[in-house]
């Protein structure tokens, strides 16, 4: 055993020009980054105000910004595979297989884990404490371990690409091949890792939130009061608890396999690896709703608000998000019917599944009906949300067709199915990620988001959309089946070059999306939105001003109605006066913390030292990580105080904005 | 398919353009599960469309209606109703839960019956009796064992016209998927575990045959022709098979757990008895990985990567 276990020199890519130049690049951006920040002294501002930040309107950000990043790097991964694909006709294309099959194990679990679900919680963080009306989360600090963990896994994820290699076995790592015989490499190892770290993350997001909604919400704010959003974020979070241990279960099983020698899943002494499949689909199809529940929320948000409307049959829509909940865990066996499990078991899980699209039927003809009587404003939020509409639901019937264990043993694991499940995360997540973040993004920073550069983004993305995947249903039909490096069936070749022009789109789509964001933080004094409520909203949120203040509410609202903040609204325009407001108070608000990051930078060199067999490495980060809780554990004063001057103030401006927006500027 | 071709050559737009339009769908879904060969593949195909047109009934009504409605109550429209607080109605909610409960009532009927009927494992009815075939997934090729005819072919898998075929099927490594999509359904093929698939070829002609699970880096060689012949070539083929090539024993078949990333198709004129159950039990050991024997050659279709 050497110093630094199994890493050597050997482990940096040299003789590989593609993974060395793009980490290359990678690594230049990130110095040239820090090089500015820490020029223009920004440092001091970033520390305080963000990275060792509790609020969770900060942490939410951050959560989409990590999300954004991954999100780009994993569509770059598909540039590769498609680009890859159309190559390899009757030829080896130009990434070979050790390298193709990485990159597509990294578009998987980068995709799901590190763009997909921090996108998804970032939204949470930031909407669900201002729609229940409270300060911040039940664990403020904890939320913040939550953020800096899963900024770890993703931080592991991307070393792999120039420190060894990342797992090539797909981004559930099935064994046998995931067993030390077949895969003898760390890339298994970062995978693991990677994921066990950014999953304790989850895990604790998951207990934060479903806490903060059951414990901490404000006066009045009785559950069926809650607006749909928090109900999504309730189901996801409680889906959250029940299914990611199993995971953490699942792979430390793997764990042991590769690193001590056990026999859970490998091909001798007894092992099953079929009892992996079982234990990851049991994780692994709750975890598709974790990312959809949210998406439901935030388009029931969108619909509603831009119809000027209330969500029609928002009981029928709890009943519905409970439901898809609850049956979400009696359906993992459709992911392999055809492991022939029998006429009988396979029947049950197919009929069980196809229940589950009685719960997504229900919420799409609600947001017919949310639409119909409304007045529609065609603003980029909604945009998404239409092309949602219309996409999700062929996306669901794909779906249903998969359902059908005599259909499945026709697509299982086809080209279909891969166009399938991209149908239902992208137009289904995506779209609702990308609805979410024009849509809060001015509640967020005070200025809205460029119009039009966010429509041509919507655009590129629903057309591109439309190319890349329609060409993959038909692959399906044709006998193709998924992860092939290289292929000689010409029918196959049209159909893949279609493929190839729809991720093009698909990248006008990135670009117009980084140019709103550009373009928007220019011309933001143009774009400033000094109401607060820009859309005309109807939840809290949009009560409070934009930025929100550190607290969020002078006071906590009382709630007597489903939609509160439409609710005073209306009740202002009817008694033409806001109200008197109450006397302001001294508010205590918890403390900026370090304890997420400096555990997260512990964390991550225990991942690395685990991964490369870095023992020593690997006790003193376990030791640092201990060390930091205790010294957070003995931390005598976590709050501090704003004055109820400074309250005053803020609310004050606050309320004379909202006096010039509802009555016209007249005083009461 | 065939009366496809025939009305595409009779029919007066015959042009360029009447061409395209008849032959487009043809081209595409000539070679697909669309077009079985087999009734296994039939049966699959007509649960499949079954299904689909059961949903596409209310799935297409749906999107027209949601097209209209986002039309109809756009902000622009000065003749549309605005019902501002209208968000509640006992008869709609009640219709929007039996629809899609109906349709999955009907659904699941065929769900039910289509997953007993297609069970993988059920024998064919047939008059004739089954060729046995059984089927060794390897680091990265395809052994076919044919027990009754004591003879083994390596990626490439013959079969008669018009009898049933029942294959058993395992893996001496990863898993695998067997599936030859023009036949139908596919099934795992798992170290330690014996699955079995019944198919029958009612067409002659050569198939596309897949490993429908990733497996590693040689999984995309692994591919295999499934040549339907009728049954006398295939009585020749055996004969000539039995005539030549080696013995697949113990010794001969440890030479087939080192991973090949390519290997060419060739047969072996006799099998060890009880190999495909010695491999299924594990009593043989399992395909060695990547790290068994370095100076393993190496060979790819383009040289190599």
């Amino acid at each position: 055993m050497t110093l630094f276990g199994k890493l050597s020199w050997s482990a940096i890519p040299f003789n590989q020009p593609i993974p060395l130049v793009a980490a290359a690049i990678v690594l230049v951006v990130i110095l040239g980054v820090l090089v500015w920040v820490t020029l223009k002294g920004w440092v001091p501002y970033l520390w305080k105000e963000w990275i060792t930040s509790v609020d969770h309107k900060h942490i939410g950000v951050m959560y989409c910004l990590l999300g954004l990043v991954m999100l780009l790097r994993g569509f770059i991964d598909a540039l590769m595979m498609r680009s890859q694909q159309a190559l390899a006709f009757h030829a080896p294309g130009y990434l070979p297989p050790e390298h193709y099959d990485q990159i597509f194990s990294a578009h998987g679990t980068i995709m799901i884990l590190f763009a997909a679900m921090p996108l998804i919680i970032g939204l949470m963080n930031f909407v669900v404490p201002l729609q229940l009306g409270v300060r911040d989360v039940a664990f403020p600090t904890l939320n913040s371990v939550s953020f800096w963990l899963t900024a770890t896994g993703a931080l592991l994820v991307n070393v792999s690409l120039v420190v060894g290699e990342f797992s090539r076995v797909g981004w559930l790592p099935f064994p046998p091949l995931s067993e030390l015989r077949y895969s003898p490499g760390v890339g298994v190892d970062y995978y693991l890792w990677a994921v066990q770290i950014s999953g304790v993350g989850t895990l604790l997001t998951g207990i934060n939130f479903v806490t903060t909604i059951l414990k901490t919400r404000t006066y009045g704010m009785t559950y069926l009061r809650m607006p749909i959003f928090c109900w999504t974020a309730l189901a996801a979070c409680m889906l959250i608890i029940a299914a990611f241990p199993v995971l953490t279960a699942t792979l430390a099983m793997l764990t042991l396999d590769r690193y001590l020698g056990f026999h859970f899943f490998t091909n001798m002494a007894g092992g099953n690896a079929m009892m992996f499949t079982n234990l990851i689909w049991a994780w692994g199809h709750p975890e598709v709703y974790i990312l959809v529940l949210p998406s439901f929320g935030v388009f029931s948000e969108v619909i509603s608000t831009f119809s000027s409307k209330p969500l029609f049959g928002y009981r029928s829509m709890v009943i519905a998000t409970l439901f898809i909940c609850l049956v979400s865990f009696c359906v993992w066996l459709h992911h392999f019917f055809t492991m022939g499990a029998g006429g009988d078991v396979n029947a049950a899980f197919g009929i069980a599944t196809s229940i589950i699209a009685v719960g997504t039927g229900v919420k799409m003809y609600n947001w017919l009906f949310t639409m119909y009587g409304g007045r529609i404003r065609y603003e980029t939020p909604m945009l998404w949300a239409l092309g949602f509409l219309i996409t999700f639901i062929t996306g669901g019937m794909t779906g249903v067709m998969l359902a059908v264990p005599p259909a499945d043993f026709l697509l299982h694991n086809s080209m279909f199915l891969v166009a399938h499940f991209h149908h239902v995360i992208m137009a289904g997540v995506i779209f609702a990620v990308m609805a979410g973040i024009a849509y809060w993004f001015p509640k967020a920073f005070g200025f809205r988001l460029d119009e039009g550069w966010g429509k041509a983004t919507f655009w590129f993305a629903f057309v591109g959309f439309y190319v890349t995947f329609m060409p993959l249903y038909v692959l399906g039909f044709l006998g193709m089946t998924r992860r092939l490096q290289h292929y000689d069936v010409a029918e196959w070749r049209p159909w893949i070059l279609a493929a190839m022009v729809g991720v093009l789109i698909l990248l006008c789509s990135a670009i117009c999306q980084v140019m709103q964001l550009v373009v928007s933080i220019r011309h933001r004094e143009a774009l400033r939105d000094l109401t607060g409520d820009p859309w005309d909203g109807r939840s809290l949120e949009w009560a409070t001003p934009s930025p929100p203040p550190a607290f969020n509410f002078a006071h906590l609202p009382h709630v007597d109605n489903l939609e509160a903040y439409w609710n005073v609204k209306q009740r202002a325009r009817d008694e033409q006066t806001l109200g008197r407001a109450a006397p302001y108070e001294d508010i205590e608000m918890p403390r900026n913390s370090p304890t997420g990051f400096v555990c997260a930078f512990f964390a991550t060199f225990i991942g690395f030292a685990l991964i490369w067999h870095i023992w020593w490495l690997m006790i003193l980060g376990l030791a640092g990580a201990y060390a930091t809780f205790v010294v957070f554990a003995w931390r005598d004063v976590p709050e501090y105080v704003i004055p109820a001057e400074e309250v005053a103030r803020s609310d004050r401006a606050n309320r004379a904005i909202r006096q010039e927006a509802l009555l016209g500027g007249r005083t009461s | 398919m065939a009366s496809w071709r025939g009305i595409a050559g009779r029919c007066p737009l015959a042009t360029p353009f009447g061409m395209a339009v008849f032959a487009a769908p043809q081209l595409c879904f000539a070679d697909s599960i669309l077009a079985p060969v087999g009734p296994v593949g039939a049966g699959d195909r007509i649960i499949l469309l079954d299904a689909t047109f059961i949903m596409l009934a209310i799935v297409i009504p749906t999107m027209l209606v949601t097209l209209v409605f986002a039309w109809w109550y756009r902000a622009s429209n000065t003749r549309a109703t605005y019902r501002p607080d209208w968000s509640y109605s006992g008869r709609i909610e009640l219709l929007v839960w039996s629809i899609p409960t109906l349709v999955i009532f009907f659904l699941g009927g065929v769900i039910w019956i289509g997953s007993h009927r297609l069970d993988p494992f059920a024998p064919l009815a047939s008059a004739k009796k089954p060729l046995e075939i059984d089927v060794i997934a390897l680091d990265w090729k395809w052994l076919f064992i044919y027990p009754q005819q004591n003879v083994a072919s390596i990626n490439r898998l013959i079969i008669p016209v018009g009898r049933p075929l029942h294959f058993r099927i395992t893996s001496a490594t990863v898993f695998n998927v067997f599936f030859v999509p023009r036949l139908g359904s596919q099934i795992y093929a798992m170290n330690g575990m014996t699955s079995q698939l019944n198919l029958e070829a009612d067409e002659a002609g050569s198939y596309l045959g897949l490993s429908a699970h990733f497996s590693g880096d040689g999984f995309s060689n692994m591919h295999f022709a499934t040549v339907a012949v009728p049954q006398a070539q295939f009585g020749q083929w055996v004969a000539d098979a039995q005539a030549r090539g080696p013995v697949l024993d113990t010794a001969t078949y440890r030479r087939l757990l080192r991973q090949d990333l390519k290997l060419s198709p060739y047969t072996y004129r006799g099998v060890q008895s009880g190999l495909f159950d010695a491999v299924a039990m594990q009593k043989l050991p399992p395909g060695e990985g990547p790290n068994a024997d370095q100076s393993l050659q190496h060979t790819s279709p383009q040289g190599g990567p």
